[in-house]
């Protein structure tokens, strides 16, 4: 079961690698939607470093939202979904394991360009470490909640708004306890506990997440 | 055609419906159906477009969950033994879960490692005259190609039941006979086939089932 389990996330990361789409169009629309903040509310390093830890959070959030509706579409669409669902794996760890792909190619590339876009949005300085490690902690549970919207929505032709519309309301706890974090180690307290919170969301969505999207997707193939 | 001889990991054994019902929506598509197969032998589904043939071979799948009746393995219900029930079948449906990105190896040799039977994915493609095409991209399959990609699981993964969905659509007179040689192959072996389709290929032989005897005359 293990063994099905790896295939399943290294037949995933490879055709995200080989259709190059999904990871690198997250990326570039990452740090597009940043660089606009600098043009948008001007130069002002004072009023970037403000906002720097809020916009960098918004906008991994909303690009990890942005590939979301391709994560079982493909493979219901081709009837593959048919396949899994009746092979030997769960469907509840295969969802697990196509949502660790998509974190795998969407989540860690996002993780590794956030400190560069710090520099650019004039981040203090002690905020760098907790914004890498709060991403970390905070991104999985991105892609495992972005998971149940896109079980539910894998049926609809254009789904991308109302997946859009279900997620993002279940993406604000990830967003507070993240840019709390990076605030609380730039006013020089402790960023422990939005650290700890932030993990915690990530192990009950790895949970519970997977029971959810898998118990949509059956409905879908009924 | 030749199968290699195997242990079956669950071995063929007597499969049947029980005043099945399918509700699809609002609309009743049969009702009180029922059916038997002994180990060996095929069950040709027949009846008009839209009288319940793929919505019998989901149902048989356990993709789709019966109104009311029940399924039997061995006369044991299949309700409570789900995940042996799927261990045990092969599904063709209409779309063939072919990859674009990967090769034609690489996407048999898939669904071959996921049920933990990597051996004879080669063997499996040249089943289907498939060998040439082996490092060739899905997406470069023609619609017959791809077919008999999907069909080309049948030989690699050993399983007792196949549900067949309309398996010679796209396929050419010579992979129609490759695919009549592998289901006699895999009934002399005690395997069993149900597949709905309006092509003869080599089931005229065995029992048919026609789905317009249980279609609903009211609308439920």
């Amino acid at each position: 079961m293990l063994a099905a389990f790896f295939r399943l996330f290294g037949r995933d990361v490879r055709l995200a690698l080989r259709q190059g789409s999904a990871g690198t169009s997250t990326v570039v629309f990452f740090v597009l939607a940043v660089t606009l903040f600098p043009l948008g509310v001007g130069p002002e390093t004072a009023v970037l470093a403000r906002i720097a830890s809020g916009v960098l959070w918004v906008a991994a959030l909303l690009a990890a939202m942005l590939s979301l509706d391709r994560l079982f579409q493909a493979d219901y669409e081709d009837g593959s979904l048919d396949l899994l669902a009746l092979g030997p794996l769960p469907l509840e760890l295969a969802v697990l394991a196509k949502t660790a792909a998509h974190w795998a190619t969407t989540g860690l590339p996002l993780i590794i360009a956030s400190p560069i876009l710090a520099v650019l949005m004039q981040l203090d300085g002690a905020g760098y470490l907790t914004l890498v490690a709060a991403m970390a902690l905070g991104t999985p549970a991105l892609s495992l909640i972005g998971g149940i919207g896109a079980a539910l929505t894998v049926g609809i032709r254009r789904g991308g708004v109302l997946l859009s519309l279900l997620v993002l309301p279940l993406y604000i706890p990830v967003l507070i306890f993240g840019v709390g974090a990076v605030e609380a180690s730039i006013d020089g307290l402790t960023q422990r506990p939005q650290l700890l919170i932030l993990a915690a969301l990530s192990l009950a969505a790895a949970v519970l997440a997977p029971l959810a999207a898998a118990a949509a997707l059956r409905l879908n193939l009924e | 055609m030749t199968l290699p001889a195997l242990d079956w990991t669950t071995p063929p054994a007597p499969f049947a419906g029980r005043s099945l019902t399918c509700i699809r929506g609002d609309r009743l598509v049969f009702s009180d159906l029922s059916f038997s197969l002994e180990p060996g032998r095929a069950l040709l589904l027949q009846g008009p477009n839209g009288t319940g043939k793929s919505s019998l071979l989901r149902l048989l799948a356990g993709l789709l969950p019966p109104a009311a009746g029940d399924l039997l393995w061995a006369n044991a219900p299949v309700r409570a033994t789900q995940e042996d029930h799927r261990a045990r079948l092969h599904y063709v449906g209409h779309l063939d879960a072919v990859k674009p990105a990967l090769t034609a190896r690489e996407n048999l040799a898939f669904w071959a490692g996921m049920a933990g039977e990597a051996a004879r994915v080669d063997a499996a493609l040249d089943t289907f005259a498939l060998g040439h095409l082996a490092d060739i991209p899905g997406r470069f399959l023609s619609a017959g190609q791809k077919r008999r990609l999907n069909l080309a699981r049948l030989a690699a993964i050993p399983a007792p039941l196949w549900l067949l969905d309309e398996p010679s659509v796209s396929l050419d007179v010579e992979a129609v006979a490759l695919l009549a040689g592998l289901i006699a192959a895999h009934g002399s072996r005690g395997g069993m086939v149900i597949a709905a389709s309006h092509v003869d290929f080599g089931l005229a032989g065995g029992a048919t089932l026609d789905l317009g005897g249980f279609a609903a005359t009211v609308a439920a």
